[in-house]
């Protein structure tokens, strides 16, 4: 209830501020819903979010993946870590736009060089947030699976991944908006579609109300992959904890 | 059969100073034999134990019929999966053991109503039972026992011993137990070993008399008086 009245609010502030400014500066609600509609009947709208929705997709996959294997083998491994963590000071501090360019000056302007651009710059954090979960490994557990004999497939999915569930969760939940918001940028400077695209094509109309109607629907598009996919994974996750009835 | 010569194992701690911990600990054990290591704490048990499970390597002599894969072990705090059902535990480690025998051990524990069960749902009573459960469904060949009823009231620890001695006939499966508690001995064990010394080594061995689980009281409280009697404190001259 409290959500609502302040999303309402939110709105509320949105108008005062559009009548203030004037609707060239900060368009209306209204007349940003509007621009969601004309993008859609055109159908231009759709071909930028699955564009940029399959980039997100992509490279957060891939940094994921990568992160975890990488985080996994330096919390494990002391050596690893020592050879892996210069590398991983450097690049956590590379701005995401230097990323990118040099992606794409490498790579050229292809979405291999997009992709693997964005991946890089939430690869660190994976990998931060999985050595931390990697470190506080239960070592008894560990025993109790060589004791056992378990195999190393079952010592993984069975002994370790749910050790890892929390950093793997806080991992995807901060990399999910970061991913999306380096996608655009990405798409900005070097792609020929996808939401960050028709923003930048927006910026040079000046058309504020394109570029809000945009950004609010990709939110919109995020917000339900978070409510419909993460939080329902993470409470099958976390099933085994004991409730407070 | 099952060989141990261990003839020394030493730490060196956070300091760098080498502390022995034991000293030319020896003893074979027959299929079957049920054999209590009876010490105070701090006296090497556990290490000891950890040796023969194959957790530790950094010791000097041999262990012969302790195979991998083959061990089922009841560690001191029961070490079970927390996101796993008490069900789910003892089949990940026993992925062999059939339907049968699983609904078998789960009633012989009186595990049955507790099986879909998170361990965090369950009394540190029954979480013991269900390690004990998954120690005895890979069918060891060597079963360990790091004091599985310590902490656990009178009562109940009597209880789950008269489990574990109608488990072990059963299967005739050669077990080493370490406790501190005499009555785990006494009541359970084939032969008594006494750990003791700084560092620990066997100071006494006796057999105990009478079939487990058929002693009468007049046994097990002259078994008791003589491990009373061949007792000599262990951590005594700790550092």
């Amino acid at each position: 209830m409290l959500r609502l009245l302040s999303l309402a609010l939110f709105f509320g502030i949105w108008s005062i501020g559009s009548s203030l400014a004037g609707a060239q500066m900060l368009p209306s609600p209204g007349a940003v819903l509007t621009s969601i509609f004309t993008e859609a009947q055109s159908g231009t709208l759709f071909v930028a979010l699955g564009a940029t929705l399959v980039r997100v997709v992509l490279s957060f996959s891939l940094a994921m993946v990568a992160g975890t294997a990488l985080g996994l083998l330096m919390g494990r491994v002391k050596w690893a870590d020592a050879v892996g963590d210069p590398w991983l000071v450097v690049v956590l501090n590379l701005p995401a736009l230097v990323i990118i360019v040099l992606a794409y000056v490498w790579g050229g302007l292809t979405e291999a060089a997009a992709i693997a651009a964005v991946a890089i710059n939430k690869l660190p954090n994976t990998i931060v947030t999985v050595r931390e979960g990697a470190r506080s490994l239960d070592p008894t557990l560990d025993e109790m699976a060589r004791v056992f004999a378990m195999p190393r497939g079952v010592v993984f999915r069975d002994v370790i991944l749910p050790q890892l569930n929390p950093y793997l969760a806080a991992a995807a939940r901060s990399g999910l908006s970061l991913v999306w918001k380096i996608v655009l940028v990405a798409e900005l400077l070097g792609r020929p579609n996808g939401v960050g695209f028709e923003i930048g094509t927006a910026f040079q109309l000046f058309d504020v109300a394109r570029i809000l109607a945009y950004a609010l629907v990709f939110v919109a598009v995020m917000l339900l992959i978070e409510t419909a996919l993460v939080q329902p994974l993470e409470r099958r996750a976390s099933r085994w904890r004991v409730r407070v009835a | 059969m099952l060989e141990v010569r261990i003839r020394r194992k030493a730490y060196v701690s956070a300091s760098g100073a080498r502390l022995e911990v034991l000293s030319d600990i020896a003893f074979t054990l027959a299929d079957g034999d049920v054999a209590a290591f009876v010490g105070p704490s701090g006296c090497g048990k556990t290490t000891m134990l950890r040796i023969l499970a194959g957790l530790d390597h950094g010791f000097e002599g041999t262990i012969n019929g302790a195979a991998p894969g083959r061990i089922g072990m009841v560690f001191q705090e029961p070490r079970l999966l927390p996101w796993r059902t008490a069900e789910a535990n003892v089949r990940l480690a026993a992925p062999g053991a059939s339907e049968n025998k699983l609904t078998e051990l789960f009633s012989i524990l009186e595990l049955a109503p507790h099986r879909s069960h998170y361990p965090g749902e369950l009394s540190l009573g029954l979480a013991r039972r269900v390690a004990l459960a998954r120690a005895f469904a890979v069918d060891p060949a060597l079963l360990i026992l790091d004091e599985p009823f310590v902490s656990l009231d009178q009562a109940l620890a009597a209880r789950l011993r008269a489990e574990l001695a109608t488990l072990v006939d059963r299967r005739r499966v050669t077990t080493i137990l370490v406790t501190h508690d005499v009555e785990d001995a006494v009541w359970l064990a084939d032969r008594v070993f006494l750990l003791a010394g700084h560092p620990a080594r066997i100071s006494a061995e006796l057999t105990v008399p009478g079939r487990r689980g058929e002693r009468t009281a007049a046994e097990i409280a002259a078994t008791r008086q003589k491990i009373a009697a061949l007792a000599a404190p262990c951590a005594a001259t700790a550092p």
